[in-house]
């Protein structure tokens, strides 16, 4: 199966059941470069390492071919709390400046 | 006993037993009755033992060791480029290795780590993660504490303490 966004997306919303999901292609047209923003309950009292580990293991047939893949975890209610708390302009664009991410 | 059984048997006597009441007729008749006991290898022990010590040896006699592409005055990946820059911004003295340079080291660190992309970052020789999780740290203030458990004074602890002070005050 090929990797596309649809089919992250699709695993990562079978696996978390998530109450927010985001996968953006950071890749520019070069391919599989991806950033996730995943919100879900699975990830309470999880620590961050962890939660991490979990999303790895739901992708791990595709992260051999994934160049590079980016992924922000949070339980609803962190997210919330992030949501009111941070202003759009504090996303993280340091991390999107990869040049040369091969696998 | 066959060659097969004497070599089996002969390779179970070199474990460590546990329960060192267990009879030798007892040991060897779960041996024989099941396959289970012959352990195959996990992931870790694919490593080869020498290189397994080296990373052992690596991370642990470095408060921060991380494993990056490129070098750290000339990083050839930006989630290793951002992690050098937290460390930098925090004043902290770290040891890197390229993982470009050494194909055995990068797919070797991936079992090792049990973790699939790089950067990877370990305190005290501990695996604490990737870029993602670093930068998470470094925004919530986590990891001036992280730093200082390994007893790393951050060089932005006192701006933290003081933006903290100004809230409570």
């Amino acid at each position: 199966m090929d990797i596309t966004k649809d089919n992250i997306e699709k695993k990562l919303r079978d696996e978390f059941e998530p109450t927010y999901l985001e996968i953006e292609d950071i890749s520019g047209g070069c391919g599989l470069k991806f950033d996730a923003t995943i919100v879900s309950y699975k990830f309470q009292k999880v620590t961050l390492l962890n939660r991490q580990r979990m999303v790895n293991d739901v992708l791990k047939a595709d992260m051999p071919k994934i160049h590079a893949f980016s992924q922000h975890t949070y339980t609803p209610e962190e997210w919330e709390k992030k949501q009111s708390t941070s202003t759009p302009a504090a996303t993280d664009t340091s991390v999107k400046a990869c040049s040369n991410c091969d696998k | 006993m066959s060659l097969f059984s004497r070599t089996l048997l002969r390779h179970i006597t070199n474990l460590p037993l546990s329960a060192g009441a267990i009879r030798p007729f007892s040991v060897s008749s779960s041996l024989f009755s099941s396959t289970s006991t012959v352990k195959p290898p996990s992931s870790t022990d694919a490593i080869d033992s020498k290189l397994k010590q080296t990373l052992d040896d690596f991370v642990k006699q470095n408060k921060i060791a991380i494993f990056i592409k490129g070098e750290p005055e000339a990083p050839r990946c930006g989630f290793s480029n951002a992690v050098i820059q937290i460390l930098n911004l925090h004043g902290c003295q770290f040891k890197s290795k390229d993982i470009l340079s050494d194909e055995q080291l990068r797919q070797n660190l991936k079992i090792y780590s049990n973790w699939p992309t790089f950067p990877q970052i370990y305190f005290n020789g501990e695996f604490i993660g990737g870029c993602d999780i670093l930068l998470d740290m470094h925004r919530s203030g986590e990891l001036v504490q992280e730093l200082n458990k390994i007893g790393i004074k951050s060089k932005l602890a006192d701006v933290e303490k003081n933006n903290s002070s100004q809230t409570s005050n």
